[in-house]
């Protein structure tokens, strides 16, 4: 069968249409950081406002990197069971909040109503939560302390127990508690 | 009881002074509720109302979502809302558009401008789309003469087969065919 110039043309557009589908397909799958690769870090201001701070300075400890905004109800359905891990866990792991695409003033009130003290970083445009791959908020990373991803948890922790669970190869590599970060 | 012309008079100049007079009140006694609801939108206690000089339709078409990816006014996501709660209070204080616009970017970074700035790279996105469609306009222009040159019978330049027509068999069905719608 002999095809014209035409029919040929034609046919080698659809076939890398087909093809461009197929290859977005592909490339869609889980998407997000693959565990044990490098969680990417960026130096962003901190909140309350004045200081800068990155996932880079908490290299040599575990973190817990939650991403969250005072506007996703969910964040603040899962900031109790969050905040006491963190008062209970403060000496093995270290709990990051990256606050994205919010008010500063909103944050901040979110901050004082759920009592929050540990560390938080603004990622102000949300830059860092799409370099982080994230789909929404809110979302944690469990983090060695070589820097590299160990557990994603899209969506809220329901409870302390969830919590624990995700973190626990960070409670079972760092030992009991008041035995301080170690590296890994 | 018939009234002297000089009481008339009187009470005609009586009654000009007292609307004069309760005119200006009554206007200002209007506006006084609108102030007042303003002041409860916005949350603001100061008993001084500030003359707005933006208003929130017209900047919510000019600044994005900052989790939607479409213009701040398409969207009813909780973040939007409180974009706009955020915004209300600006207007209310007064703020101009631009001192607005320059909050939102100080709290989302400059992506929440619905259009780029005037700097650096972004000048290509004022370049490139109305180049583009100049050089579209060209291409349908040049194919355009281009089809019609072919078409043109006179046109010595090319196969000319726009001007071939049926021949033989295609030719005598055609002409059967006219005969029979031929009325």
């Amino acid at each position: 069968m002999v095809l014209n110039l035409k029919t040929s043309i034609v046919a080698v557009a659809v076939v890398a249409f087909i093809a461009f589908l197929a290859w977005g397909l592909v490339n869609s799958g889980d998407g997000g950081i693959a565990d044990g690769e490098p969680v990417p870090t960026a130096t962003l201001p901190t909140l309350p406002p004045g200081g800068e701070g990155s996932l880079e300075d908490y290299r040599g400890e575990w973190v817990l990197l939650n991403v969250w905004a005072s506007w996703c109800i969910p964040c603040r359905e899962e900031s109790p069971a969050l905040d006491r891990f963190e008062r209970e866990n403060r000496d093995r792991v270290t709990v990051l909040g990256i606050d994205t695409r919010d008010l500063t003033d909103d944050a901040l009130a979110f901050l004082e109503e759920y009592r929050i003290t540990y560390d938080q970083l603004r990622d102000a445009s949300g830059e860092y939560a799409d370099d982080l791959e994230t789909t929404g908020v809110p979302e944690s990373f469990l983090v060695d302390p070589d820097g590299n991803l160990v557990a994603h948890f899209p969506g809220p922790f329901r409870d302390l127990a969830e919590v624990e669970e995700f973190a626990a190869p960070a409670l079972a590599s760092a030992g009991p508690a008041g035995g301080g970060a170690t590296g890994s | 009881m018939k009234v002297p012309t000089r009481v008339r008079a009187v009470l005609g100049a009586v009654l000009v002074v007292a609307v004069t007079v309760a005119a200006p009140a009554a206007s200002s006694g209007e506006n006084a509720p609108a102030a007042a609801t303003a002041a409860q939108a916005t949350g603001s206690t100061g008993s001084q109302a500030v003359a707005p000089r933006a208003n929130l339709p017209d900047l919510e078409d000019e600044v994005m979502c900052p989790i939607c990816g479409t213009l701040l006014g398409l969207s009813r996501a909780p973040a939007a809302e409180r974009q706009r709660v955020f915004m209300r209070r600006l207007i209310a204080e007064g703020k101009t558009g631009q001192q607005i616009k320059d909050a939102l970017v100080a709290e989302y970074g400059p992506q929440v401008l619905a259009l780029p700035d005037d700097e650096d790279t972004n000048f290509w996105v004022y370049v490139v789309p109305p180049a583009g469609l100049i050089i579209a306009a060209l291409a349908v222009l040049w194919a355009a003469i281009r089809w019609r040159r072919n078409r043109d019978p006179g046109d010595s330049q090319g196969p000319d087969r726009g001007s071939a027509g049926p021949s033989g068999a295609d030719s005598s069905r055609l002409d059967r065919d006219l005969a029979d719608y031929d009325l």
